[in-house]
């Protein structure tokens, strides 16, 4: 039959054609209930959490466990912060996202530029280093990281956490940004140097206008990673107040720092480290899309 | 107004005036200061990262080769010990030859699943769809999500009695599973949460970029010649994706050779070493027993290791890659 309505074009088209739309509808109403079940997947983790860290104690201890709260516990949120010291951890981690991403945008900016604008001998082999360095695990030097850290009398402090990232921050910060800065016309800064402004001004008042949604993606990208980073904390502070949130709710897990049950608070402070960053991924997610997608295609 | 156009009128005055002797001190200031050649000035604006990696990475690194043929516990001075460390490593820790053996079965699975499973994602999200933005979300989120509250979310959703999975499972009148609770288990289940937390991340992100920069016109050739979906898919967006195929590979086996947090807050290493990951062991050696030579010996065999690997990589990349333009 299906022969046949080749051969033939007259007569059959209309039949076919029915069967191709068919077979197209079906096809969408497939494609949307994979991706909608996919992302019940995704999300159902976060719901079961959030919807956990609203109970009472005594509800996470029922068997089997349900899913819904008696009655929300909003309670849970702000206990974590009068009774523990997630508020100080916060302000620490706070201050070092801050300092450390300030210092990776300015320091790398100036970098980039360094290797994006001038010819000098050993560029190309210094970039290369720089593109080693990127791949390299950040463990291998952890410990001679933490014996400099020790003589420089900065372990336990905050220090160790940002001040490295005011050394041309990292070496994919560098990266990213000559590749962009490589993609606006010479001419512009070549013309200024020409007029008689210094680098420093071409630099500031010509490029980095020039650079800012590398910077914005930079700022973003940097954010979540120091954000999220445990390793380095967890090695380098020791005492409670110093820690950073992340390593306190490790801390917070694995130490009772309490003697009636802290499941449900545990479970609130999870809660609150993952805000920050979705909050900064739904404002700026245009530049983080696009800024990923970049890195990716241009390596 | 008045008072700005006054300004701007001497503004004009000076650039007028500047001709005169002013402009000439101005010019020769400005001579002087670039008397330094531009190459100098390349070298003043990659200092901060010169400076940055010999004390902070390249220094470090050359730094932990010395440490490594030493005893060192930070207290008391280095104690030169040769390749002792090295050949203690490989013939007597037992915890050596487990940890390397749990983190390469932990790489080996997770690293081809995650990247079928970012490619497959991409390709959904590229059908289309008319909430591509909104499901690109969803699937992103377990991404953003800190590695320790990943881990404690996890821990809770699989308790053995009181989570939810294996309440879900008896539910169904399936048997309970051990999860995170048994050494046979142990891996299979990080490799799930770390396949939550990463298929719908950077690298579905960058697969769907490229995609999207796939041609049409060759998609419509292929199809012109009767090409069927997934032959299209084999024979077009295959080759002309490989190389971000091969960047997503490299830098997921890097990645995971890496995995630490999730295991050290989620099992620490347990049950019984089952999750006792390569960087785990260096941890404990360097940071628990403070036997910092031995440590750096570890983080020596570790680079060497990741080396090795990408550079296999890219050797056996080359059959496989396909680059355009070439």
């Amino acid at each position: 039959m299906d022969h046949a309505a080749d051969s033939t074009p007259s007569g059959t088209p209309m039949r076919s054609t029915r069967k191709w739309v068919l077979r197209a509808r079906l096809k969408r109403v497939i494609l949307y209930t994979v991706a909608i079940l996919l992302g019940i997947l995704f999300m159902f983790p976060f719901a079961w959490t959030v919807a956990s860290s609203l109970k009472q104690p005594r509800e996470l201890f029922i068997f089997p466990p349900t899913f819904f709260p008696e009655a929300l516990q909003f309670d849970n949120y702000i206990t974590i912060f009068r009774d523990y010291p997630f508020d100080r951890w916060y302000a620490n981690t706070f201050l070092v996202v801050i300092l450390n991403t300030a210092g990776v945008l300015i320091t790398s900016s100036i970098v980039a530029y360094g290797f994006a604008r001038f010819n000098f001998r050993f560029r190309h082999i210094l970039f290369i280093l720089v593109l080693a360095t990127m791949m390299m695990p950040p463990q291998i030097t952890l410990i001679p990281r933490f014996i400099l850290f020790d003589k420089l009398g900065w372990l336990n402090t905050l220090l160790p956490l940002w001040l490295p990232a005011w050394f041309g921050g990292t070496p994919f910060a560098i990266f990213l940004m000559r590749q962009f800065m490589l993609t606006l016309p010479k001419d512009l800064d070549e013309a200024a140097v020409l007029d008689g402004a210094s680098y420093f001004r071409v630099f500031w008042e010509i490029l980095i206008p020039l650079c800012k949604p590398a910077l914005a993606t930079l700022a973003i990208i940097n954010f979540i990673a120091v954000w999220n980073e445990f390793l380095d904390p967890v090695i380098f502070l020791s005492s409670v107040e110093k820690f950073t949130v992340a390593v306190g709710l490790w801390y917070f897990q694995a130490q009772p720092m309490s003697s009636t049950p802290t499941a449900h608070l545990l479970l609130a402070a999870s809660v609150t480290t993952i805000i920050p960053p979705i909050i900064l991924f739904f404002a700026f997610q245009r530049y983080f899309v696009r800024g990923v997608a970049l890195t990716g295609l241009k390596g | 107004m008045a008072q700005k156009k006054s300004l701007i009128s001497t503004a004009n005055t000076t650039t007028v005036d500047a001709r005169s002797p002013a402009l000439s001190i101005d010019q020769s200031r400005g001579r002087s200061r670039r008397h330094l050649k531009p190459s100098t000035w390349g070298y003043i604006f990659i200092s901060p990262w010169i400076l940055g990696f010999l004390i902070f990475s390249g220094g470090p690194l050359v730094a932990s080769l010395f440490i490594s043929l030493t005893e060192y516990d930070i207290l008391s001075s280095p104690n030169f010990v040769g390749v002792d460390n090295y050949r203690f490593a490989v013939s007597e820790d037992p915890l050596f030859w487990n940890s390397l053996w749990r983190t390469t079965y932990f790489a080996i699975v997770a690293v081809p699943l995650g990247l079928i499973g970012s490619l497959a994602l991409a390709v959904l999200l590229n059908q289309a769809l008319r909430a591509t933005t909104f499901f690109r979300t969803l699937y992103f989120l377990p991404h953003l999500t800190p590695a320790v509250a990943m881990a404690i979310l996890w821990s809770w959703l699989l308790h053995p009695t009181l989570g939810f999975a294996n309440n879900f499972l008896t539910g169904l009148g399936l048997p309970e599973f051990a999860w995170l609770t048994s050494r046979e288990t142990v891996i299979p289940t990080l490799i799930m949460i770390s396949l939550w937390a990463g298929v719908g991340g950077n690298t579905m992100l960058i697969f769907l970029a490229a995609l999207q920069g796939i041609p049409r016109d060759l998609e419509e050739a292929a199809e012109l010649d009767g090409a069927g979906s997934w032959n299209k898919f084999k024979v077009i967006t295959l080759p002309l994706i490989s190389p971000v195929i091969f960047f997503n590979l490299i830098l997921g086996i890097i990645a995971s050779f890496q995995v630490f947090t999730l295991a050290f807050v989620a099992t620490d290493g347990g049950p019984s070493y089952g999750s006792w990951f390569f960087i785990l062991h260096i941890y404990n050696q360097a940071f628990s027993y403070f036997r910092l030579g031995y440590g750096s010996a570890l983080a020596w065999i570790f680079l060497l290791i990741v080396l090795a690997l990408t550079l296999f990589n890219f050797v056996v990349g080359r059959r496989w890659v396909y680059y355009q333009g070439e």
